[in-house]
């Protein structure tokens, strides 16, 4: 009897190559739409890649991001999805006015007064967020 | 656009009287252990299987006709418990707990699938239980995600901090993470304060 052999879509790069980190200025996905930044974003992580993005996704696309990211697993050998996480000033106590000056220059220009590391989880064990910092612990090999 | 038109077109058709509620957050948040709290308080009876493994719970379950009252009112609830939502599935983490290698592989095959089905159903919620394990760090992009998603839906959201019977827990720090939202503490397996949730469940049903 012939075993039938799983098809896989790809190959995902393990731990082979050297760490390299990509940052990606806002500029980078200021002109893509949402489908567009996450092929972007996947594109690199899937080259085994950590991105550390200037500004934010919405929540939307953050949310297509995790589900893209749901969809290759198992279809991509190696792969087991991404770790993310974002530190930007939303929380920050400020008066009205600064307020509404940060809330206009959001729709003018995008959120780029904020930071996100993407990476994918054969390579980022963990990140861990607090409200001002955010640590990067990488797999061992 | 598209989702204000659903929830529009959804409002109309929605059967009288019924709120459907979802309860979302992390693996192993305790979303299943409050639903089946909630279930076994009004109706006698579990809604799902809940584990120490996460993604125990790997498909959408529901529990219709469940009925709260409170102070003379009466809401009828249609309780949709959802997979944990997470950014990574490794099969090797399911292997930790003993499983075998085949097993673990359609373990993180299902909760991958459970994990698109969770982020499907947002747009088909009338309000949402976020679950936070006030035992683990509230930071997770995880939660940020969900809540940003129910506010980008104008979703109503009461944040539920768990575990609060454990020496770990940190409801202060669940507080200080989500400072926009009412948090309520309580152990989904003990019952502690599950009277104040009560509450502010009712209270979350009239911002629908």
């Amino acid at each position: 009897m012939v075993k039938k052999k799983k098809k896989v879509f790809g190959k995902f790069k393990k731990g082979k190559d050297n760490l390299t980190i990509h940052f990606m200025p806002y500029s980078e996905i200021a002109n893509e739409d949402a489908i567009g930044r996450i092929k972007k974003i996947m594109g690199l992580v899937l080259k085994n890649k950590i991105i550390i993005l200037q500004g934010k996704l919405d929540a939307d696309e953050e949310v297509r991001l995790i589900e893209n990211s749901m969809t290759l697993i198992g279809n991509i050998k190696g792969f087991a999805g991404i770790e993310i996480a974002s530190l930007s000033g939303e929380n920050e106590n400020r008066g009205l006015f600064e307020g509404v000056r940060r809330n206009i220059a959001k729709i003018l220009v995008g959120e780029q007064d904020a930071i996100t590391v993407i990476g994918p989880a054969s390579v980022v064990k963990e990140i861990t967020k607090d409200p001002k910092k955010i640590e990067l612990m990488l797999q061992r090999k | 656009m598209r989702n204000f038109a659903r929830r529009i077109f959804a409002g109309i058709f929605k059967k009288k009287g019924e709120v459907k509620l979802g309860f979302y957050g992390s693996p192993n948040a305790g979303k299943t252990s409050l639903a089946n709290r909630i279930c076994q308080d009004w109706l006698g009876e579990d809604l799902g299987s809940v584990s120490r493994m996460p993604h125990e719970t790997r498909e959408i379950q529901v529990k219709e006709k469940v009925i709260l009252e409170r102070d003379g009112k009466r809401i009828e609830f249609k309780l949709i418990d959802t997979p944990g939502i997470a950014t990574r599935i490794d099969f090797e983490d399911f292997m930790k707990f003993g499983m075998k290698k085949k097993m673990a592989q359609g373990r993180a095959k299902e909760a991958t699938q459970g994990i698109i089905e969770s982020i499907k159903w947002l747009d088909d919620m009338d309000a949402v239980v976020v679950m936070i394990d006030s035992t683990a760090n509230p930071y997770s992009q995880v939660n940020i995600t969900i809540l940003g998603n129910l506010v980008v839906r104008n979703i109503p959201v009461l944040v539920v901090a768990n575990k609060i019977d454990l020496k770990k827990s940190n409801i202060k720090k669940v507080q200080g993470a989500f400072p926009d939202y009412e948090v309520v503490g309580i152990s989904a397996k003990s019952g502690e304060n599950i009277e104040e949730f009560y509450e502010e469940l009712f209270k979350l049903v009239r911002k629908i």
